[in-house]
């Protein structure tokens, strides 16, 4: 264990000095959460409410998302796992004593855990001292706010077990390119990056609800406001607990068959 | 103790011919080719030799140092290092053994060497005390002290070499492999790192495999060689027996490029092996290669 640990010390430390990547991705993410705002408040002004989630609720969501961003984005993969699979410097890897699975979820945790630690402070000061309803309102209650936290570090867990499953899908193929574009814009829809899941139309709703997407971003973002509450809270988490064992289980015997396959083919 | 025998790899390669029409055809029906990279392999190393593995590009010698660290599965042929079966016994194997990639890199890119070096000693469960002494012994030898705390990306490709040589013997493995440690290093670099291995199998009586194209790097360190060319081992011997060999084919032949094919004569015995000797190692070797039809 930990060597794991290890890992993700390394990983996270190194994550911290990057620290011009870290301003530029503040400023996008404030820019991109006001133009949301307005494009939502342009919307609800029309008919609130014809809206399924309160205005303040889908503030708190947007603003969330935005200092999150780095623990969520599908998009944010760790490079040098495909490189390290594509020019062949897994040899040095195999020739450890570690799973070469768990090394990598403990990096891309780290990795995600870094960049969101240097991001989310200053967005969420500022969400937080905007007027109501465009900022980022208190949470619910005292217990939506612990079931938040829980259900945020569950949800990592969760988007990072998925993206292993693309770093291991790289053993198969010339090149990454196509995976990561058909994963990571399948993930960013069905998430609830681009909108939130509570406006999909029910029926299509009902089906994503059902899908290891809804249980990344979707769950602790409606979570804290109080809009995912009582029983369907309870659904949710399941979901999560459920998707988690399946994709790591998914992506571990994944990874057995990717790495005998090299062993047998050649690095 | 280290034993290969009757070791085969087969490689399948894709195969078209030129063009479009070809390239429309292979979507549908791909061709084949076997390359057999390793074919009946066999060879016993004991324990504190130092072994150069020679043989011009393609002739199997990575494949080999694949297969002895764990990381490539033979079709068939016994592989015994120390008891164990490295591709079977894949993690526990690799606590023992010590491997140097001289095209690759195993020191993180963005983080000071040293970040690097306590991450191997939590990946190998080194003792701290042990894990201590390793360390102060290998800056000293190695002459890390400037470089341990500089990101590895600002190194040099010599001190990077030194730095990674260094991570591969932090857990003290008792078994080195060494995949072309001295590949574009400079004439300073290359003796300060020939002359590290040479101590370390020395004073620890670690066993090294060198593979390398560079003779001279051969020429320092090992005792023992063996050619490997077309996947099979031409020749186990010393460094003597190959200049005895060559002599003894081609006198001093090696002026022109087809002196294989040239019959031998006035050069002659008398000179023999000292002859020989007086002609660049590189020089031997290629006559080697061309005797062999490589």
């Amino acid at each position: 264990m930990k060597k794991y640990l290890s890992f993700f010390r390394l990983r996270f430390v190194m994550g911290l000095q990057y620290r011009a990547a870290a301003l530029a991705g503040m400023v996008t993410q404030f820019f991109w959460g006001f133009m949301e705002l307005m494009i939502f408040r342009a919307f609800y002004r029309a008919d609130a409410a014809a809206f399924p989630m309160t205005f303040s609720a889908t503030a708190s969501y947007l603003w969330l998302q935005q200092a999150f961003l780095a623990l969520f984005g599908a998009w944010l993969l760790e490079n040098e796992i495909f490189d390290t699979i594509m020019n062949g410097n897994i040899a040095y890897e195999l020739c450890r004593p570690i799973q070469v699975y768990d090394m990598w979820y403990a990096r891309s945790i780290a990795k995600r855990l870094s960049e969101a630690t240097l991001r989310c402070v200053p967005i969420l000061v500022v969400a937080a001292l905007l007027p109501e309803p465009y900022g980022l309102a208190a949470p619910a209650s005292f217990p939506h706010f612990l079931m938040f936290a829980i259900t945020l570090a569950l949800g990592v867990a969760v988007t990072v077990a998925f993206t292993m499953l693309i770093y291991v899908l790289t053993f198969f193929v010339v090149s990454p390119q196509g995976l990561r574009i058909f994963f990571t814009s399948a993930t960013e829809l069905l998430a609830g990056a681009v909108i939130p899941l509570p406006f999909f139309p029910e029926g299509i709703r009902k089906v994503i609800e059902l899908l290891p997407f809804a249980s990344m971003q979707n769950v602790p973002l409606r979570v804290y406001s109080g809009d995912l509450s009582g029983v369907e809270m309870g659904r949710a988490v399941f979901f999560q607990i459920f998707w988690l064992g399946a994709l790591v289980l998914m992506g571990k015997l994944l990874c057995r068959t990717a790495l005998r396959r090299v062993t047998v083919q050649g690095g | 103790m280290i034993t290969m025998e009757h070791v085969c790899k087969t490689y399948r390669i894709a195969k078209r011919n030129a063009g479009a029409k070809e390239a429309w055809k292979a979507l549908f029906r791909r061709e084949y080719d076997e390359i057999r990279a390793l074919d009946d392999v066999g060879f016993t190393i004991r324990d504190g030799e130092m072994v150069g593995y020679i043989g011009p590009n393609g002739a199997g010698k990575s494949s080999t140092i694949k297969i002895l660290s764990g990381i490539l599965t033979p079709d068939g042929g016994t592989v015994l290092v120390d008891g164990r079966v490295p591709y079977r016994d894949r993690l526990e194997h690799a606590r023992e053994i010590g491997v140097v990639f001289g095209q690759r890199s195993q020191l993180w890119w963005d983080v000071p060497v040293i970040d690097s070096f306590e991450l191997l000693r939590d990946i190998y469960s080194i003792p701290n005390s042990q894990y201590r002494q390793n360390l102060e012994e290998l800056t000293q030898r190695l002459c890390l002290e400037e470089l341990l705390r500089t990101p590895a990306r600002q190194l040099s490709l010599g001190q990077r070499m030194r730095c990674e040589i260094a991570a591969s013997l932090l857990h003290g493995p008792r078994i080195l492999f060494l995949d072309e440690p001295t590949i574009g290093l400079d004439a300073v670099s290359k003796l300060a790192v020939r002359e590290f291995i040479l101590e370390q199998n020395k004073e620890h009586g670690t066993t090294v495999i060198l593979t390398t194209h560079d003779m001279q790097d051969i020429e320092a360190l090992t005792s023992r060689i063996l050619l490997i060319g077309k996947g099979r081992i031409l020749l186990d011997g010393t460094l003597e027996d190959i200049r005895k060999r060559t002599a003894h084919k081609n006198g001093f032949g090696n002026e022109s490029g087809d002196a294989a094919e040239k019959p031998d004569g006035e050069s002659g015995g008398a000179a023999g092996g000292s002859g020989a000797a007086a002609v660049g190692i590189d020089e031997t070797v290629a006559e080697l290669y061309r005797s062999f039809d490589l």
